[in-house]
């Protein structure tokens, strides 16, 4: 890939905020350009989304709850673990879904507003599905650090105004 | 007291010395609110936490007692693999390095160590504030020789040579350059060691930026042909590895010029601070990630502010390194020092006026770009605005 493209990538991973004009001057581009290599970007499913990273914890009526469940599933003939990932995966209440290797098969997070509303959708839907074998349910205490950045007060700026 | 009273408890070294011109704009900007600072002459990045890891581990482990003179040498022997792997010049850890309490301190003991009473040293300006004085204060005169913006602020072998007298003993260079982001390549170089060798110079070269370098590869002045043995490398962890508070540099430099500054530095300050010394050895075992990260970093900032000044019409050549940019601010008809006053007091934008560093700096300002994108945002929008009354 261009090394313009990769350098977008790793700006706006940060930042998704950057203006095009900005980004063109930081990348020494056009902004013809940088649109395009946005574009094309967008179209090869490279950058997916657009998206904030929200300590929600800090917002009032809005702290939701989230759990990790460990899955134990029976592959099946042909196609493996996707069949049984994309059947999961299609529930709005699934923010993330990974195979892992070890003790079990597949890690899916849920978000909910409540606990019980997660242990309604892990014993009626994900236990239900047919090839589910096993589930393990781990709520989220805190969150410290997510997708890299620290959540809480962050460093600040101490340097002195001027110096050599 | 009178004032004659008091000068007369000072050495005449001492009262020939000025202040450093940032001083004063230090105590200017601080004593104001909402200030964008373009004048901090260090990374915006915290110490990587891997180093800064190693060296509470090194606290925990007890290692609080004082080092060899020289530096541990687990630290010499990585600044020596590190010199050779990135500039391709070999310095033995056990007698050509020196870990410093800063490069600072490594400039300190260089000119000590080189110059008698009225020797003199040839300084590229604009330059690092601490060179000129520091050279008085080791007895020597400083010999300003100034660069400009039409050369791209680079020197060449013609400017040195026509400074050159018989007290001449060395000269001090900077590249990539603070306050001008400028930095040499090969060939200016080369005519350089030329000059010194015709000459029997010493050169001080002080490569402290040598990493944050965007747009050519850093050449050590020392991995020239023959300029080994002239050459005192100077460096540190403040800048690459966003280390300034831990007030550790080091040297490189033949045998003889070494074991003198070592003796210097072993009766003026014994040894670096250890636990300091266990940072620094963590950052060249593992963290030149990080200085790659962080250089990627100050190289899209560096775009971004050259482009935008030369969109609001403040001329600037582009820097191939450190984090500064340099621009001319002659066409406003102010000195820098009105300039950076009144950008201050009016738009509460802080930079450093060019003349503080010296022959070739008035008419410019350095601005940082080592602060945030939303700084650097804001402060062409209101330098822009600035610009406009004149
Ligand atoms: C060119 C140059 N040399 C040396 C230093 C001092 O570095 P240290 O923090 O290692 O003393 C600086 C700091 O601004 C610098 O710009």
């Amino acid at each position: 890939m261009e090394s313009k493209a990769i350098d977008i990538l790793h700006i706006i991973e940060e930042n998704g905020r950057v203006s095009i004009p900005t980004l063109a001057k930081m990348v020494d581009a056009s902004e013809e350009e940088v649109k395009g290599l946005l574009k094309k970007l967008e179209d090869d499913h490279i950058i997916l989304s657009y998206s904030a990273v929200i300590d929600w914890s800090k917002v009032d009526q809005n702290e939701g709850v989230t759990a990790m469940i460990d899955v134990k599933v029976t592959p099946q003939r042909g196609v493996g673990f996707d069949q049984v990932a994309e059947r999961i995966y299609r529930f709005p209440e699934v923010k993330a879904l990974y195979l892992m290797s070890g003790a079990y098969d597949l890690s899916v997070v849920i978000e909910g507003k409540t606990m019980s509303e997660i242990a309604r959708f892990v014993s009626e839907k994900l236990s239900t599905v047919d090839s589910v074998l096993s589930t393990t349910t781990h709520f989220q205490l805190k969150k410290y650090k997510h997708d890299g950045v620290v959540f809480g007060e962050g460093e600040e700026d101490r340097r002195i105004v001027v110096a050599p | 007291m009178t004032t004659k009273q008091v000068n007369k408890r000072l050495s005449k070294k001492v009262q020939s010395i000025q202040p450093s011109g940032i001083r004063r704009f230090f105590d200017l900007a601080s004593s104001m609110d909402n200030i964008i600072s373009l004048g901090v002459g260090e990374p915006d990045f915290v110490t990587p936490w891997n180093v800064r890891e190693a060296s509470i581990s090194s606290m925990e482990r007890g290692f609080t007692a004082y080092s060899a003179n020289a530096g541990i040498i687990e630290l010499r022997e990585a600044i020596s693999n590190y010199m050779t792997s990135r500039f391709s010049v070999d310095y033995d850890p056990e007698s050509e390095i020196l870990v410093t309490v800063g490069a600072s301190e490594a400039i300190d003991v260089g000119m000590r160590a080189i110059v008698d009473e009225g020797d003199e040293v040839i300084v590229v300006e604009p330059s690092f504030v601490s060179y000129a004085p520091l050279v008085s204060m080791a007895g020597g005169v400083p010999v300003a020789v100034g660069t400009n913006i039409d050369t791209d602020f680079k020197v060449t072998a013609a400017q040195i040579e026509a400074a050159i007298t018989d007290r001449t003993k060395a000269m001090m260079l900077c590249f990539p350059n603070n306050p001008t982001g400028s930095t040499m390549n090969q060939e200016e170089l080369k005519e350089i060691a030329e000059l010194a060798e015709r000459h029997d110079l010493l050169v001080f070269s002080d490569e402290i930026y040598a990493e944050l370098t965007y747009d050519e590869e850093h050449v050590a002045f020392s991995s020239l042909e023959g300029m080994k043995e002239r050459t005192v490398i100077i460096s540190g962890f403040s800048k690459a590895f966003a280390m300034t508070g831990w007030r550790l540099g080091f040297v490189c430099a033949p045998k003889d010029l070494l074991s003198a500054m070592l003796k210097i530095h072993q009766y003026s300050l014994m040894c670096a601070p250890t636990m300091a010394q266990y940072g620094a050895l963590e950052a060249l075992k593992t963290g030149m990630d990080d200085v790659y990260r962080m250089k990627q970093s100050y190289k899209q900032r560096r775009n971004y502010f050259v482009k935008s000044f030369s969109e609001i019409g403040l001329e600037c050549h582009t820097p191939g390194g450190a984090f500064y940019a340099f621009p001319s601010i002659e066409k406003t008809g102010l000195t820098s020092e009105q300039f950076a006053e009144k950008l201050l007091l009016e738009e509460r934008v802080a930079v450093v006026p060019g003349h503080v560093f010296g022959e070739g700096g008035e008419g410019h300002i350095r601005c940082s770009y080592a602060t945030s994108m939303e700084n650097l945002e804001q402060s062409v929008e209101r330098i822009g605005r600035f610009l406009k009354q004149f």
